[in-house]
C-alpha cells in the first residue's frame, strides 16, 4: 500500500471536493424551492392541489435516487433530451430531495397546535397574517431538525452522480484507485473529504436545533 | 337597547351528531353570563360560533349589529370586537408577553409599536404582571400565562370577552388570581360570556346562569334562583355532582 498517492493526488481530490460541494449546494437550492411549494400545496385548502402535491412527494421518494439519475442521464436522450451529466445529477438529486424537504416542512406545520392559528384568528388577524406571524415561525422551527439531516443525506447522496460520470469526490477517488491499483489510500481519503464537508455541516444542524428550541 | 350578542334558531351538527339545536339566546351590552353543563353539551361549540370559528349551519348570530351565517358574514369585523380567552391559554411561544399583547393591535389596527406597547404595559399592570413584559411563556406559571393571554384578548379593546373555561388547566393555587382578574372585568361594563365550573364565580359575579344539556339551553335564570331552585331535573342532578366535588375539595 502506498500512501504517497493520496499526496500526489491531493489536488485532484480537492477539485473533487468542490464538485461535490457544487452538486450539493445547487441540488439543496432546488430541492428547498420545489419543497417550500409542495408543501405549501399540501395543506393548500383545494383537496386537487393537496392529492397532487401528496402524490408528487409518494412518487418520488419511492423511487430509488439511482434510478431517478440513470433515467434523466441514460433514458433521456433516446427520447432526444441530451443534458450534461452535471445537470442530471443536480436535477436528479434535487428533485428527489425536493419530496424529503416537502414533507418536513408540512409536518412542522402541522406539528403547531391549532389553538395557535384560533388565538391569532380570534384576535382579528387575517389568516395569511396569522400564518406569517404565528404558525411558520414556530413550524421553522419544528423543521429545522429534519430538514439539517435531509441536507446532510443530500451530501451524502451526491455521491451517485459518480456514477454518471461526474468526477466528484468519489468519482475522482475511483479513478485514480483504478489507475494506480491504490485503492485503500484513495477511498480513505474520499472518506475523510466527505467528512470534511458533513462533520461541519452537523455541527451546524446541531447548533440550529438548540437555538430554535424554545 | 339592542342585544350585545342574539342567537337565532341556530343548528349545528357534527357528523350525524346535532351539537348546537334549536339555540336562541340573547345577550345584553354589559351582561356576565355563565354558561355550565356536563362534558359534551356543546358549551365550547356555543362560544365558538360567536367569533367564527365554527361555523353554523342553520339561523344566525348577530353581534354587536354584525351577522354571521353560514357564508361567514362579517366575519372579520366580528373579530376585532370579541376577545376569546382559551382553556389552554394558547400564547404564542415564540413571543415575550409583551409581543403577545401587541402583535395584534400593531398587525390588525396598525398602531404605532410604542403605542401599543404602553398599552401592553398598562394591559400587564392591570393583570398583576408588570414585571413580565420579557417573559416567554415559557417561563411564566400556568396562571401567569392566563392572566397574559386575558391581557391580550384585551389589547383589541373588544366589546365581549368570551371565556372557554379559564381556569380548568390551572393548578389550585391559581384559580383564584385568575378568577380575581376576571372579577375586575366583571365590574367594568364589557360584555362576557364565561363557561366554567366555577359556582363561586357564578354566584358573585354572574347575570344569568345559561344550562346547557345534549346541545339544548335547558335552563336559564339568575345565580340565586338557579342555584337554589333549578327546575330541569338535569340541571338538579348536574348541580348535586358540582356541588358535592366542590365540598369534597374544600
Ligand atoms: N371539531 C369537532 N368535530 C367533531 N365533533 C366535535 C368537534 N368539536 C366538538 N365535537 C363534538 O361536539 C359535541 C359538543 O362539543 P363541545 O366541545 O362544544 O362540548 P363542551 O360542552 O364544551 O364539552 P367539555 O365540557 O368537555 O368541554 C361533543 O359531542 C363533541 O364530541
Ligand atoms: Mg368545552
Amino acid at each position: 500500500m502506498d500512501w504517497s498517492v493520496l499526496g500526489e493526488n491531493a489536488g485532484l481530490l480537492a477539485q473533487g471536493l468542490l464538485v461535490t460541494l457544487e452538486v450539493s449546494v445547487s441540488a439543496l437550492i432546488l430541492a428547498l424551492a420545489l419543497g417550500v411549494a409542495v408543501a405549501t400545496l399540501r395543506v393548500a385548502p383545494s383537496q386537487p392541489l393537496r392529492a397532487i402535491a401528496a402524490a408528487y412527494v409518494e412518487f418520488l421518494r419511492n423511487i430509488p435516487l439511482l434510478v431517478q439519475l440513470f433515467f434523466l442521464f441514460f433514458a433521456l436522450p433516446s427520447a432526444g433530451i441530451r443534458l450534461p451529466a452535471f445537470v442530471c445529477g443536480v436535477l436528479a438529486l434535487g428533485v428527489y430531495t425536493s419530496a424529503f424537504v416537502a414533507e418536513a416542512i408540512r409536518s412542522g406545520i402541522s406539528a403547531v397546535p391549532r389553538g395557535q392559528l384560533e388565538a391569532g384568528l380570534s384576535s382579528g388577524m387575517r389568516y395569511a397574517t396569522v400564518m406569517r406571524t404565528i404558525v411558520l415561525p414556530q413550524a421553522v422551527a419544528k423543521t429545522i431538525p429534519p430538514l439539517g439531516n435531509t441536507a446532510l443525506n443530500l451530501i451524502k447522496n451526491s455521491s451517485l452522480v459518480s456514477t454518471i460520470s461526474v468526477l466528484d469526490i468519489l468519482g475522482t477517488a475511483n479513478l485514480i484507485g483504478a489507475r494506480s491499483f491504490q485503492y485503500v489510500p484513495m477511498f480513505v481519503g474520499a472518506a475523510i473529504c466527505y467528512l470534511i464537508l458533513t462533520l461541519p455541516a452537523a455541527f451546524a444542524v446541531n447548533r440550529l436545533e438548540k437555538r430554535y428550541a424554545r | 337597547m339592542s342585544a350585545a350578542i342574539e342567537f337565532s334558531g341556530v343548528q349545528k351538527w357534527f357528523g350525524p351528531n346535532h351539537v348546537l339545536a334549536d339555540i336562541d339566546l340573547s345577550i345584553a351590552t354589559g351582561e356576565v353570563v355563565v354558561v355550565i353543563g356536563p362534558s359534551g353539551s356543546g358549551k365550547s361549540t356555543l362560544l365558538r360560533c360567536i367569533n367564527g370559528l365554527e361555523a353554523v349551519q342553520q339561523g344566525t348570530v348577530v353581534v354587536d349589529g354584525r351577522r354571521l351565517t353560514a357564508q361567514g358574514g362579517e366575519l372579520a369585523a366580528i373579530r376585532r370586537e370579541v376577545g376569546m380567552v382559551f382553556q389552554a391559554f394558547h400564547l404564542y411561544p415564540h413571543k415575550t408577553a409583551l409581543e403577545n399583547i401587541t402583535l395584534a393591535p400593531i398587525t390588525v389596527k396598525r398602531i404605532p409599536r410604542e403605542q401599543a406597547e404602553t398599552e401592553a404595559r398598562a394591559l400587564l399592570e392591570r393583570v398583576g404582571l408588570p414585571e413580565k413584559a420579557g417573559a416567554y411563556p415559557a417561563q411564566l406559571s400556568g396562571g401567569q400565562q392566563q392572566r397574559v393571554a386575558i391581557a391580550r384578548a384585551l389589547a383589541m379593546q373588544p366589546k365581549v370577552l368570551l371565556f372557554d373555561e379559564p381556569t380548568s388547566a390551572l393548578d389550585p393555587e391559581m384559580i383564584k388570581e385568575v378568577l380575581d382578574v376576571m372579577k375586575a372585568l366583571a365590574h367594568t361594563g364589557i360584555t362576557m360570556i364565561v363557561v366554567t365550573h366555577e359556582m363561586g364565580f357564578a354566584r358573585e359575579v354572574g347575570d344569568r346562569v345559561v344550562f346547557m344539556d345534549g346541545g339544548r339551553i335547558v335552563e336559564q335564570a339568575s345565580p340565586e334562583v338557579f342555584f337554589s331552585a333549578p327546575s330541569n331535573p338535569r340541571a338538579q342532578l348536574f348541580l348535586s355532582k358540582i356541588l358535592r366535588s366542590e365540598g369534597a375539595l374544600s
